[in-house]
């Protein structure tokens, strides 16, 4: 039998593997969010920064943009921020124990336990943000 | 009498002289006990012939018919449509070459097995007064027994997120490089540390469990991966801590 390129197999396969969601398991999902949320919090440092630099251009420039972020769907972007920084922390600290040796068969248990802290410290700064 | 119930699917089709992969769709007459496999040899046998599968044992023991249905890794032979859906969609286990279809180049799980020296031991290795499943097969033995399960189906390769990447060595060498530390039967177990001591070794396992989930003999290699990492954790710590003392003089 004639065989398909074996590097051309690979590559065709390779491009999709971690972001399609069919069939995963809750181990998988959790994997994939913390690679989001991780990508998202180094997109918004750039952002930060960028934001940060606008102080550069005086003060009507930065109270122009303070005023913005008033705006409710910047606020909105910001509980994002607390829910993906708090998911990304905590799961971290599952992920660092775990891949440790260190609570291996309680690892479902943990990954709950962090949602729920997750849901609290995103429920706190919803109230906080929009009261 | 009214006709059978039947299920559409829709089955990955690529071969060698294709420019891209498509998909086929057969309807298939099904029973209340019909596997994936035996309605895939209904569409191969009398629809289309030149469908590739492989399989071999009928019974889940060879591991040979291992592929996603609704892109979740199984073994064809004993999955049955009940509770699959209509359509159910076949594709071939991912992050290995397609030789044909549902087939896949098992070339690369093998290598990556072949390091840790594949320690497969047999029932009649078994130690024990009462033999395979005898009373004398206590908790311990159940232990040392779990390896031993393993079918090289290659499914846990295929469901982890991060074994796309041919230099990982993958959840299967990996937990077999921990019954290799846990019961070296004259192997060396520091080169066995040595081997799986790498960024694409133990290092590289993103601990998503995925491997664990859709093994469908029982073998856990995500726990044995991070049973190993635990024990590589405790070999480097010293060393580590050593270095340290010796480059800042107190």
């Amino acid at each position: 039998m004639m065989r398909a390129d074996p590097r051309r197999g690979r590559k065709r396969r390779r491009r999709s593997r971690w972001l399609d969601p069919r069939g995963r398991h809750l181990g998988t999902w959790a994997f994939v969010a913390n690679r989001l949320t991780g990508l998202g919090l180094v997109a918004y440092l750039y952002l930060h920064l960028v934001i940060l630099s606008t102080l550069l251009r005086g003060p009507e420039a930065w109270d122009g943009l303070v005023e913005l972020f008033r705006h409710p769907l910047v606020l909105a972007f910001d509980l994002l921020l607390v829910a993906g920084l708090a998911f990304h922390g905590f799961n971290g600290l599952r992920v660092a124990l775990v891949g440790s040796g260190l609570l291996v068969d309680r690892h479902k248990a943990m990954l709950a336990a962090a949602t729920i802290l997750v849901g609290l410290v995103t429920l706190v700064a919803a109230v906080r943000i929009f009261a | 009498m009214s006709a059978p119930p039947t299920v559409l699917f829709r089955i990955f089709r690529y071969g060698p002289a294709d420019a891209a992969p498509r998909y086929d769709e057969f309807r298939v007459p099904v029973g209340p006990r019909t596997t994936v496999l035996d309605a895939l040899l209904v569409v191969s046998l009398p629809q289309d012939p030149g469908l590739a599968i492989r399989h071999s044992c009928l019974h889940g023991s060879c591991g040979t018919c291992g592929m996603r249905v609704n892109g979740r890794e199984i073994l064809a032979c004993v999955t049955r449509l009940e509770g699959l859906g209509d359509p159910v969609v076949v594709e071939p286990l991912a992050g290995a070459p397609v030789v044909g279809d549902l087939v896949v180049d098992m070339e690369q799980l093998y290598r990556r097995l072949e390091p840790a020296g594949r320690p497969l031991v047999r029932a009649s290795e078994r130690a024990g007064p009462g033999g395979p499943g005898g009373a004398a097969a206590g908790p311990a033995l159940e232990e040392l027994e779990r390896f031993e399960d393993c079918l090289e189906c290659g499914l846990c390769l295929s469901a982890c997120p991060v074994a796309g990447d041919p230099r990982f060595l993958g959840p299967v060498a990996l937990a077999a490089a921990e019954r290799v530390l846990e019961e070296p039967r004259g192997a060396d177990p520091r080169a066995v540390l040595g081997w799986v001591d790498d960024a694409h070794g133990a290092w590289r396992c993103h601990a998503a469990f995925e491997c664990s989930a859709v093994c469908p003999a029982g073998v856990d290699p995500a726990g044995a991966i991070m049973r190993l990492r635990r024990r590589l954790l405790r070999d480097r710590l010293p060393r580590l801590v050593g270095r340290y003392h010796q480059e800042v003089p107190s």
